[in-house]
């Protein structure tokens, strides 16, 4: 049986972790590379690294840090931010990323998802979609919710999975870094309107929220980041509740015969 | 011993590097089919599409090359995840490139490789994250000290169908029940991950390692 997996949402900025409130009013957390390891060895599902500023810097990645940062990964690790050519990706892959995370570079060619998904598989790619409600509805937001698309979410995240998406990761800019809660209904919105995996993010800020991400929302997997930076919510205390509210979580491998 | 990790332009090598090397062994990568002759094992990692990751090991000269070490020279060889799909004998993902309905495979272990919604899963696909083994043969080296229900980590929308039964040493159940590890003689693969499933795939690896020895 598939597991509900809990994934730690770092943010990273110049040289280390920051986490804001509304994608503004930047906190700075700490290092980025204790921080991975300290989740790498409480062995977390699984990982999300989003560079905050790449998008709008001319500069190429940060490869070298990328590569740094993985070192000390043994679960899986999506890595975001900035990413619009194909061959960043197969750099990103060499440096230690497993998965890649598409949100503004999709708006401007959308032709980009398609065409990592032929190179790497659609397993590969996990599509990132800020949200803001507008007028009623859900509104898309590129360059780290800086500007308005102008795409409905739904539609949108159903093209994402046309082109061959392998994930959607939905966060809400308005609940994000409130820890007031997942907006459940744009969770289930999108968990209804796609076929593959949704990953609810932004506005997280205790147990309960998570097990109704999954529950309620019909997410696949929940991320969070400043329950976890900043209050006393692990991870491994995330997955207790899910199991505890018959959510399936991943068992600690423990060996046998020896 | 020596480890060489094949590198025909796509897979997250870095995560397979690493991974072996937190084993104490120096994993060589390999990007020249002529050179795989110098390593003990061979693992041949993916994260692709199957026809693109076909069409990259025939231009690259590996088809055959990886045919004569596995068949001629016994040597052992690791698939993982698309890389364990690449082992069988027909593919049909991303097809229509001119290839008809299926891309032909290595070859190495009888079967073909189908969408898990051919296989009758009607869950979301891909299907991605932590999922447990059943082991399906009394004894299968490469999952000693695992036991059944052991949680791996999966990212896949295709799985491995063998032909025989008997190849299949262990399998997962997303929808339908599909193939998780396989073995014939001295080639393996597995459709999770090892190198991002923490320390049961360490120890994957490290049985991995241990029976390419002996």
């Amino acid at each position: 049986m598939l597991k509900t997996r809990v994934i730690p949402t770092l943010l990273w900025k110049k040289f280390g972790l920051v986490k804001g409130v509304g994608f503004d009013s930047w906190r700075r957390v700490g290092p980025v590379l204790p921080a991975i390891k300290v989740y790498n060895q409480r062995e977390v599902d699984e990982l999300i690294l989003v560079d905050i500023i790449a998008h709008c810097s001319e500069d190429e990645l940060d490869f070298e840090s990328i590569e740094e940062f993985g070192q000390d990964c043994f679960v899986p690790l999506t890595v975001g931010g900035g990413i619009s050519r194909i061959d960043q990706v197969q750099r990103l892959l060499r440096a230690g990323a497993d998965k890649i995370s598409i949100n503004t570079a999709a708006y401007e060619r959308p032709d980009l998802v398609a065409e990592i998904a032929a190179r790497h598989g659609s397993q590969c790619v996990v599509a990132s979609v800020d949200v803001r409600s507008v007028d009623g509805g859900w509104r898309c937001y590129s360059h780290a919710g800086g500007s308005d698309t102008g795409r409905e979410v739904v539609a949108w995240c159903r093209e994402l999975e046309d082109r061959g998406a392998g994930e959607i990761l939905a966060t809400s800019i308005e609940r994000d870094g409130t820890m007031e809660g997942y907006d459940l209904a744009l969770i289930e919105s999108i968990a209804g309107a796609v076929d593959i995996p949704v990953i609810a993010s932004g506005g997280a800020g205790n147990y309960e929220d998570m097990v109704a991400a999954v529950s309620e929302g019909g997410a696949s997997a929940v991320a969070a980041a400043s329950m976890f930076h900043f209050t006393e919510h692990t991870p491994a205390g995330a997955k207790d509740a899910l199991d505890a509210a018959g959510v399936p979580v991943r068992k600690t491998y423990i060996q046998t015969g020896q | 011993m020596k480890v060489g990790v094949i590198d025909f332009g796509v897979g997250n090598l870095g995560s397979v590097m690493r991974a072996l090397e937190e084993l104490c062994v120096s994993p060589v990568l390999v990007d020249r089919a002529v050179d795989m002759h110098a390593n003990d094992c061979l693992i041949l990692p993916g994260v692709g599409n199957f026809s693109d990751c076909v069409r990259l090991l025939e231009a690259g000269g590996w088809v055959d090359a990886l045919r004569d070490e596995v068949l001629g020279y016994n040597r052992p060889l690791l698939g993982i995840c698309v890389g364990m799909q690449l082992l069988a004998d027909f593919g049909t993902e991303g097809v229509g490139m001119g290839r008809g309905d299926e891309t032909p495979g290595l070859g190495l272990i009888p079967g073909r490789v189908e969408n898990l919604r051919t296989l009758g899963c009607a869950q979301r696909v891909p299907h991605v994250g932590w999922n447990e083994i059943t082991c399906t043969q009394k004894s299968s080296r490469l999952l000693e000290g695992i036991p059944d229900g052991t949680d791996f980590y999966f990212v896949h929308s295709y799985a491995f169908v063998p032909e025989d039964s008997s190849d299949v040493h262990a399998t997962a159940d997303y929808g339908a029940s599909f193939a998780a590890v396989v073995q014939r003689g001295n080639v393996w693969g597995v459709q999770f991950h090892p190198e991002k499933s923490s320390r049961a795939g360490f120890k994957l690896f490290s049985n991995f390692l241990s029976v390419s020895i002996c």
